[in-house]
Parts: C-alpha cells; sequence; structure tokens
C-alpha cells in the first residue's frame, strides 16, 4: 500500500526533497529510519524536514510516506515515562501506540474560556504570597544562564497542587535531564509526570516538537478534568532552533535573525493554556533565559507581549520588583482576609530597603529607621526570599507578621489598624 | 454564474498556489476542498496563470490536486441588525455559535452566519418610485436603544434607481425580500435587511469629509485634557509589554462617549477577551443606563488563531464601523494591536517571497497602514447628517523602542500619540501614558493655550527634578523645588486617575474643566514658603485633598465641601 520512493533530489540542512504524489501537507514520512514531516509542496516537488537531522542521509534512502500526520499516544500508561521530541521512549519503557492524537491541533474557542479564579500552591512564599501562581496562567520565568531556574521549575514540580505534571525540556544538558529525572523520582512525582526530554546534542528538528507534544498531550488530560502543570524549559533554545531551520530554509529573517513569525508560533504554544467550563486547565511554566540578561531581546520580549506577567529569576532567587503575575488580583483577594495588606506592606517596606542600602554603600550616615529596614531586609531574604522554603501561604503570612514585628511597631508598616490588632504577634510569642 | 474551478499545485506555510481555468480576481475568496471540508482563502496574487492564495485556517492536510473553488466575490462581510453584542472571529464567524457546533476547539473550515436568523420589526421609509442610490435608507427596525436603519448596498453602482416595490410594516426576516429596485434599463435587485460589503475598500457613501473638530471624551484627564481625541480622529498607543496598552483601551472601551464601540482583538490573548465577555455585560451606560455590551460589538482573532485571518480581522472591524457611521452614528474602533496585524502582512510577504524592508516588513507597511488609519474620519451623509469613525490602535513594538518600523508608520498618520512609558507603568501610575513626549493634532474639552501653560510648568518641574538628582535638595532654589512639586501634583492628581476607584476611573468633562480651573490657578500662585519642608509638607497635604476630592461624587454637596476645603488650603498659603 504504502509507495516507496528511491531518489531524493535534494538534501540542504534538515531539508529533503523527493518527487511524489498524492502527499499531505504536514503528513508523516520516515526518510531512512528517522521520521520527517512534509513542509512544502510545489507539484511533485516535496520538502521533508528530517527529524533526526539529514547527516549521513544518502540520496538513494527510501522515503515512505505515512499518510497521517504527527501524531503522539495519549492514556494513563504515559504517566511516568519519558521521552524524546519525536516521541519514541527514552527510558527504556515500551513504546506507546494507543490512542494516537494529532500534535499542534487548533485554537481553544475564546468564548469557552473561563476567567481564572483558582490559585495553585506552590509552597514557595515568592510565588504564593507576593506574584500568585493561578490555574491556567501562562507565566515565562525570565533568567540568564546560571541561575538554578531547572531546580526552581523540579521544586515546583515537586511542591505544586496539580493533578499532572507534564515537562518539556527543549535543548537540555544531559545532567539536567538526569538531575530533573532523580529529583521527581526521589520526590515520588514521577507517577503523575509526562516528560518529553529533547538534550542539547539530540537533533535539532525534535527540539521544536517538544512544546507541541507536551501540550497536545496536557490538553487531554485536562479535557478529562485533570488539572495539569506544563513545565517548559527552555523557551529560548525552541527559539533558536525555529531560527536555525528558518534560516537553512533561506527565510527572509526579521530580527536579530529570528523568523518574522516567532511571535505567532510563541503565542499558539502559550495560549494553550486554558481553564475548561467544567473541565480541567492547563497552567504554563516556562523558562525563557534571557542572552546578556537583556530584556528587550527578541525572544524575552515576544514573550512578554503574550504572557500574563513574569517571574525574574536573577541572583538565585524571584526578584519581588521585576516579577509580576497578572491574574493574581483573581485570587488573592479570597485566600485569607491579610494576603493583599502583608503583601503590599512588606513589597513597599523592602523597596524602601533597597534604598536604605544604597545609602548605606555610599557612606551615608544610617538613622534609626534605616537601621530597622537593613534589620528587615536581611530576615525577609533569608526567611522568605531563599528558593529552599518550603511553607504553605498561612504559615508564610505569619512567618511575614513575625517579621514585621520583629523589626517594626505596628504604625510603621503601613498595615490597617484593624489588621494589625488581629494578626500582630503578641510580643512574649516571640 | 458560473464557478471558476482549480486545483492546487503547491503549498508552503499558509500560501497555497492554485492552477486555474478562466478568470480569477486579485482578492476574491476562494475554497479548498480537504476531507468534505471548505477551507476559505484569499486570492493574493496572480503570477503566470497560477493564483496564490492566503488560507484562513491551518493548512494540515491539503494536496497537491485539492479541487479549489473561486466565488467571484472579494472577502465581505455581513451587514444587518442583529450584530450588537457579538463576539466574532476575524472572518464575522459568531464564536458562541461556533462552540455551541463544534465544542471547545475552533474547528476550521466551518463558517457560520453571522446576521441572527430572526425577524425584525420592520418599518420602510421609502415608497414605490422613490429614487435610491447606494447607502440610501429604505426603513429602519429597533435594536436595543438604537434605529437601526435598512439601507441599500454600498457596492450598488448607478444612480437611476427607483423602488419598484416595498413591504408593510410589520414583522419580517431578516433575509426576506423587503424591496426590490429597479433601474432605467429595468435590472431588478432583490433587497433584504442584509448587505454585502467588501472589507478592504473605504465605504465612501457620504458627501464629504469633515475636520474632526469635537472631542471624543475618554473620561480620563490625562487624555481629554491634555492629549484630546476628536471623533472622527485617530491616535495610536504604543508602549512596551506591561505597560497597560490594553487596561487603557478597555477602559475607553467602556468610558468612551460614542454610540457604538468596536474592540478588535487582534492577535492578543484570548484572556483580556473574556475579561471584556464577562465584565461588560454587568457595566451600565451611565448616559442611556443600558448595559454597554448592547453598544459593543467585539472582533477576537487572538493570537493562536491561523494569521491570514488575522490579517483580516482589523478590515472586519473597520467595515463594520463604517456601516454604523451610515446611520449617522459616533462610532469609537480600538484595535489591539495593529503590530501583530503588521506582523501578519509581514509573514504573508515573507511567503511571497517578496524584497522585504526595514526587519523584513514588506514594502508597503506605511501606505497599508495609512489607508486603514484613513477610514477614520468625520463625514456629512448624503442626507446631511454627521457621522464619525474614530480609530485608536495599540502598537507593541519590538523591546519598547518606537523606532521600530510599524511605530513610526503609524505616527505619520495619526493625529494623536499616547505613548505608554515603562517608568511610569513600573511607578504604578495610571494611565501609563507619557504626558510630555505624547502629543495630540486635537482640540480637547479645556482651553488648548492653558493646557499647554500647565504641560510647561510640568515639563520644568522634570528638568528641576532631573537637577536634583546632581545637586541634590540642598543645592536646589526653593523658587526651583516649588516648580518640581508643582510639577508632581499635577501629575499625581489631575494626570493620574485610579482605575479602581469607581467614582475616580470616569472624571467627566464638566469636572475637568472646573478641576483644571483650580489647578491652573494652584500652579500659577506663590506661596509664603521658604523652608523645603514645608514646601513639601504643604504640597503633600494639598495632594491629599485633591485625592478626597476625587473619591466624591461630582455636583454632590460633599463634592462642594471637598472642593472648597481644596481652594482654601492653598489660597491660605498663597502670596498675594
Amino acid at each position: 500500500m504504502q509507495k516507496v520512493y528511491t531518489k531524493i533530489e535534494s538534501i540542504v540542512g534538515n531539508v529533503v526533497t523527493v518527487r511524489a504524489e498524492g502527499v499531505r501537507n504536514g503528513d508523516l514520512a520516515l526518510v531512512g529510519d528517522s521520521y520527517a514531516t512534509v513542509i512544502k509542496l510545489d507539484n511533485d516537488v516535496v520538502s521533508l524536514q528530517v527529524f533526526a537531522g539529514a547527516q549521513g542521509v544518502g540520496t538513494t534512502d527510501e522515503v515512505r510516506f505515512l499518510g497521517k500526520p504527527m501524531m503522539v499516544s495519549f492514556s494513563d500508561n504515559l504517566l511516568g515515562r519519558i521521552f524524546d521530541g519525536a516521541g519514541i521512549p527514552r527510558d527504556n519503557g515500551p513504546a506507546l501506540t494507543e490512542n494516537m492524537i494529532p500534535i499542534g491541533g487548533p485554537s481553544f474557542n475564546p468564548s469557552k474560556r473561563i476567567l481564572p479564579n483558582k490559585m495553585i500552591r506552590t509552597g514557595i512564599p515568592m510565588i504564593d504570597v507576593f506574584n500568585t501562581l493561578v490555574e491556567s496562567q501562562k507565566l515565562p520565568i525570565f533568567s540568564i544562564s546560571g541561575e538554578p531556574y531547572n531546580e526552581l521549575l523540579s521544586r515546583i514540580a515537586l511542591q505544586a497542587e496539580v493533578d499532572v505534571i507534564v515537562l518539556g525540556g527543549m535543548g537540555l544538558k544531559y545532567d539536567d535531564y538526569l538531575a530533573f529525572r532523580d529529583t521527581l523520582e526521589r520526590g515520588g512525582a514521577m507517577g503523575h509526570t509526562v516528560m518529553f526530554i529533547h538534550t542539547a546534542s539530540d537533533p535539532i528538528v525534535e527540539c521544536t516538537l517538544v512544546p507541541d507534544m507536551a501540550l497536545a498531550v496536557a490538553e487531554q488530560f485536562a479535557l478529562e478534568g485533570k488539572r495539569v502543570l506544563v513545565l517548559l524549559t527552555d523557551m529560548t533554545n525552541f527559539a533558536d532552533a525555529q531560527k536555525e531551520m528558518a534560516i537553512t530554509m533561506e527565510q527572509v529573517p526579521s530580527n536579530r535573525g529570528y523568523p518574522g513569525d516567532l511571535y505567532s508560533s510563541l503565542a499558539s504554544r502559550y495560549e494553550k493554556a486554558v481553564d475548561i467550563e467544567g473541565a480541567g486547565s492547563i497552567t504554563i511554566l516556562g523558562v525563557t533565559t534571557m542572552p546578556g540578561d537583556d530584556v528587550t531581546h527578541p525572544v524575552p520580549d515576544n514573550t512578554g507581549y503574550i504572557t500574563e506577567g513574569q517571574y525574574y529569576l536573577k541572583n538565585g532567587h524571584i526578584e519581588p520588583f521585576g516579577s509580576l503575575s497578572r491574574l493574581k488580583q483573581n485570587v488573592n483577594g479570597k485566600t485569607r482576609d491579610d494576603h493583599r495588606a502583608v503583601m503590599d506592606g512588606m513589597i513597599k517596606l523592602y523597596a524602601q530597603y533597597k534604598e536604605s542600602l544604597e545609602k548605606k554603600s555610599m557612606g551615608f550616615l544610617m538613622t534609626e529607621w534605616d537601621e530597622k529596614l537593613l534589620k528587615f531586609g536581611g530576615l525577609f531574604e533569608e526567611k522568605l526570599m531563599d528558593l529552599s522554603v518550603n511553607i504553605p501561604l498561612e504559615d508564610a503570612l505569619d512567618l511575614g507578621w513575625e517579621i514585621l514585628a520583629d523589626c517594626f511597631e505596628p504604625n510603621e508598616t503601613g498595615i490597617k489598624t484593624s489588621l494589625v490588632k488581629e494578626r500582630w504577634p503578641k510580643k512574649e510569642a516571640l | 454564474m458560473e464557478t471558476v474551478t482549480g486545483y492546487v499545485t503547491g503549498i508552503n506555510g499558509n500560501l497555497a498556489n492554485v492552477k486555474f481555468e478562466k478568470a480569477v480576481r486579485k482578492n476574491e475568496v476562494a475554497y479548498i476542498l480537504v476531507d468534505g471540508k471548505r477551507l476559505k482563502g484569499e486570492v493574493i496574487r496572480v503570477n503566470n496563470g497560477i493564483a496564490s492564495m492566503q488560507i484562513y485556517e491551518m493548512s494540515n492536510g491539503i494536496k497537491v490536486g485539492d479541487p479549489v473553488e473561486f466565488t467571484g466575490e472579494l472577502m465581505s462581510v455581513e451587514l444587518g441588525p442583529g450584530l450588537l453584542t457579538q463576539v466574532f472571529d476575524g472572518l464575522q464567524n459568531p464564536l458562541p455559535d461556533l462552540a455551541e457546533q463544534c465544542g471547545f476547539f475552533l474547528e476550521r473550515g466551518v463558517y457560520l452566519d453571522p446576521i441572527p436568523d430572526r425577524e425584525w420589526d420592520f418599518t420602510p421609509s421609502v415608497k414605490v418610485g422613490d429614487s435610491v442610490e447606494a447607502g440610501s435608507i429604505i426603513g429602519s427596525v429597533p435594536e436595543f436603544q438604537f434605529t437601526n436603519q435598512i439601507m441599500v448596498p454600498f457596492t450598488l453602482k448607478g444612480n437611476d434607481w427607483k423602488v419598484k416595490s416595498i413591504v408593510e410594516a410589520g414583522m419580517h426576516h431578516v433575509r426576506s425580500t423587503i424591496c426590490v429596485i429597479e433601474n432605467s434599463k429595468g435590472e431588478t435587485m432583490d433587497l433584504s435587511m442584509v448587505i454585502t460589503q467588501p472589507i478592504k475598500h473605504a465605504n465612501k457613501c457620504y458627501s464629504e469629509r469633515l475636520r474632526p473638530d469635537e472631542p471624543l471624551v475618554t473620561k480620563l484627564r490625562a487624555i481629554d485634557t491634555f492629549l484630546p481625541v476628536a471623533k472622527g480622529g485617530t491616535f495610536c498607543v504604543p508602549g512596551p509589554f506591561g505597560a497597560g496598552k490594553t487596561v487603557l483601551q478597555h477602559s475607553e472601551a467602556k468610558n468612551g462617549e460614542a454610540d457604538i464601540v468596536i474592540v478588535a482583538a487582534c492577535g492578543e490573548r484570548a484572556g483580556e477577551v473574556v475579561e471584556i465577555l464577562k465584565e461588560f455585560p454587568e457595566l451600565i451606560d451611565p448616559k442611556t443606563g443600558r448595559s454597554i455590551m448592547e453598544r459593543t460589538i467585539i472582533i477576537c482573532n487572538t493570537s493562536s488563531m491561523p494569521v491570514a485571518a488575522r490579517e483580516a480581522s482589523c478590515y472586519t472591524a473597520v467595515t463594520l464601523a463604517e456601516y454604523y457611521r451610515q446611520m449617522g452614528l459616533d462610532v469609537l474602533l480600538l484595535a489591539d494591536s495593529t503590530s501583530r496585524w503588521a506582523q501578519a502582512m509581514r509573514e504573508m510577504s515573507g511567503r511571497l517571497e517578496e524584497i522585504p524592508g526595514e526587519e523584513a516588513f514588506p514594502a508597503y507597511l506605511e501606505s497599508t497602514i495609512a489607508a486603514f488609519y484613513e477610514r477614520a474620519g468625520k463625514v456629512r451623509l448624503k442626507d446631511g447628517r454627521v457621522a464619525s469613525v474614530t480609530i485608536g490602535g495599540s502598537v507593541s513594538p519590538a523591546g519598547g523602542n518606537f523606532e521600530e518600523p510599524v511605530t513610526q508608520a503609524t505616527l505619520k498618520v495619526v493625529g494623536a500619540f499616547h505613548g505608554l512609558s515603562r517608568e511610569r507603568s513600573d511607578a504604578r501610575k495610571y494611565p501609563a501614558i507619557h504626558p510630555v513626549d505624547s502629543w495630540s493634532k486635537y482640540k480637547g474639552v479645556v482651553d488648548m493655550d492653558r493646557v499647554e501653560d500647565a504641560r510647561s510648568i510640568l515639563k520644568k518641574s522634570i528638568e528641576v527634578n532631573q537637577m536634583m538628582k546632581v545637586v541634590g535638595e540642598e543645592g536646589t532654589s526653593s523658587d526651583d523645588y516649588t516648580i518640581f512639586q508643582k510639577g508632581e501634583l499635577l501629575d499625581a492628581v489631575y494626570l493620574q486617575q485610579n482605575s479602581f476607584d469607581e467614582i475616580d476611573a470616569a472624571c467627566v468633562p464638566e469636572r475637568q474643566r472646573l478641576e483644571f480651573d483650580i489647578m491652573y490657578d494652584v500652579l500659577h500662585k506663590n506661596y509664603d514658603l521658604t523652608e523645603k519642608k514645608d514646601i513639601r509638607a504643604f504640597f503633600n497635604q494639598l495632594r491629599q485633598e485633591f485625592i478626597d476630592w476625587h473619591g466624591t461624587v461630582f455636583g454632590t454637596p460633599e463634592f462642594e465641601a471637598q472642593q472648597k476645603k481644596v481652594t482654601e488650603f492653598y489660597l491660605s498659603k498663597a502670596a498675594n
């Protein structure tokens, strides 16, 4: 039934062309024993993007068209498994072939969306208290190379209150992949995790498939009513892979070599984040490394226009100022009555602490108030900002009150008197 | 008419090449038949007997040889009663109906009727024998608080048409023939309440264009007083991400004093559209006492929907706007964001392998943007009524850098520039419009000379602030320090508004005039204060009084009491 073609006409970059008829755009094919997908048709000339790269492909290699688009198997058997970007197992387990679903499916109908209104608890005070993560939110972690963003992601994966975690790794260092796997196994989270991992040495085309694979699976879990958290690291590698492919295909670059559709291709992935009426939800946390700590670089810039805020990871902690969760207002009013007040009060004081710190470094005299702020800032950074802190929101808020009480008089905090009366820790308790 | 057919010869992304027989037109709509589905597309180039089509859907599964049907019609929308309150995608598909039919996801190849299938209470306004031409009103139906006028199609050619028959007043189905017209050659045409209008041609059924000279009130002090927008004018809102473009546009959609508001969410987040959908039906228009949703249409082609349809969505929106303008209404069109629209053009241009211009945008970027904004305007219709379309587009410049091509091309053609600044939004100043860098060529609600004067004080205040960073507060004279504080006061209590406060979020023009008068006087008084500490304390106190004033409802005794308090306070310290 399947016709085999053995005359490859050109091999440029990862793209091969062959003359064939009746081929559909987007269909899957086998070139030798590597998967490939149809990216362009011109009369009978078919261009194929070879997933494993065209290295070593010969002009007489067999090309077989499979007559179906790229698909991924979906069932509960996925849980606990690890795959590569083409959906092939990485963990010595059996290949899954049942219930194949297409990847990169259509967009969600906006009129079926609901307003995000449920908080996701992560146990990390800088997220829970100050920039609450909301179900169905899409948030990038802006970071520079060398920051512990993967550690942060695995901690969120372990601690977040969700049903399923889908991890998409793009251009990961092999050590990082192993670290993810070991951390999740040790933490006992592997049982509700699916991993699609592309490591730095794998073929570049597979890198661009990882988000689609991860999100197609996530979408099915969400339709089943599960709350899914998708972790993507690192989206800059994804964009760079797209850039590499676009340039080899002689597309006109738009900005710093990136293809003109960078915004659309990032958006179509991030926009998969959704809270479905009467079913589950998809929340996306993606890492975007900023080359040279430059937020105007095309990848973080386009990402910022798409996502609902961002976490800035700097010097090993989530920066309270650059970070923003645009949806936090939707949830932090109904967690505990002091949530917003503690959040605002502490951030304002922390900003003043930064000013005092600057004054101090410039050699100005420290007033009594400055000393108080310095003490507060130190405690704040040690007890709340440190990424290894893992406490529930309520405990974090109580801890916040304790720190405030330790450093200030109630009227110095700018917090409403009624709340202070209720929450201010008694001195002897300290 | 005979259908022209063809077949696919090549496909690259969302661009298909089609071999055709007989005649095709550029920009006509065609359908590719794939697996029993009809995928809509538009012919954008004809070259050597091959028509290149941009496909408004995902192009997976199309193969060489798939049949193509050409319709002979230009890309069009349907206009008629029942469009208000609806949510459409860029091709005028009603999204809620689509959800009912296809479920959670947007299935491709499904096109639904944008005009609700129902009857309307029609009242004719012409009689047999009356002359009509394109855009003539033949009757009306009531729709919410509006009188939706039924018009002769704007595309009708010739001016020798006469009414041959017209139905009686009463309930008629929206698509039934209500009127027949005939021209001198004896050709007849059946008219229903629905008309079809191509989206890429400006509707010119008016007798003349007028200068936009009347302010379109947005109830934002920074705009209405300092950077006004005129009815029939254009304005753009560029800003880096997170500076509040969308929040500002939503506020304009809510409070803008237009009859009809059309929101085009073009390539932006779906979540933002959901906010409008959930929030607007609850909000009441103070002028009419009805839900503001009843005057709103949403065109929603979010970032994850196919790119080609995004390009169409802005045109769809402006065509709807022109339709309501023809009814004598003032229409406000808000497009968010025109950068995404320009990027859609860039993607198509790349696929067509055109020679790229700056940042790979096509060379026709500027003329296309200009042509879009030029569809705004205040016009005198043929029956003498004056109506307008106002267009406000947000721009998302890469890296927040206003030098990029889309921002620059837009600035050339708009009448007002509301540049958002990252510093102001980081400092939580709302609206984050930069008061000195931005400009407007329109007349506002307050005398412009005095506004200029206030702005010059603000400029001076910013200069003093810069200087103070170098020489410190100690090295600044009391006079300069007073100017600095005056500028800060103007910024804090006049330019900024508290969007969370129901009263302060919408400031009516009468109130703006009154507050500006007082503010102007404050700025021009000298004060008997020499110590900086005292100056600071005075302005802090004054700011507090102003903010409390903003919290009172206009025209109430509390309002007047607080006004008195403000005035007495600053006059008590004023020098003679």
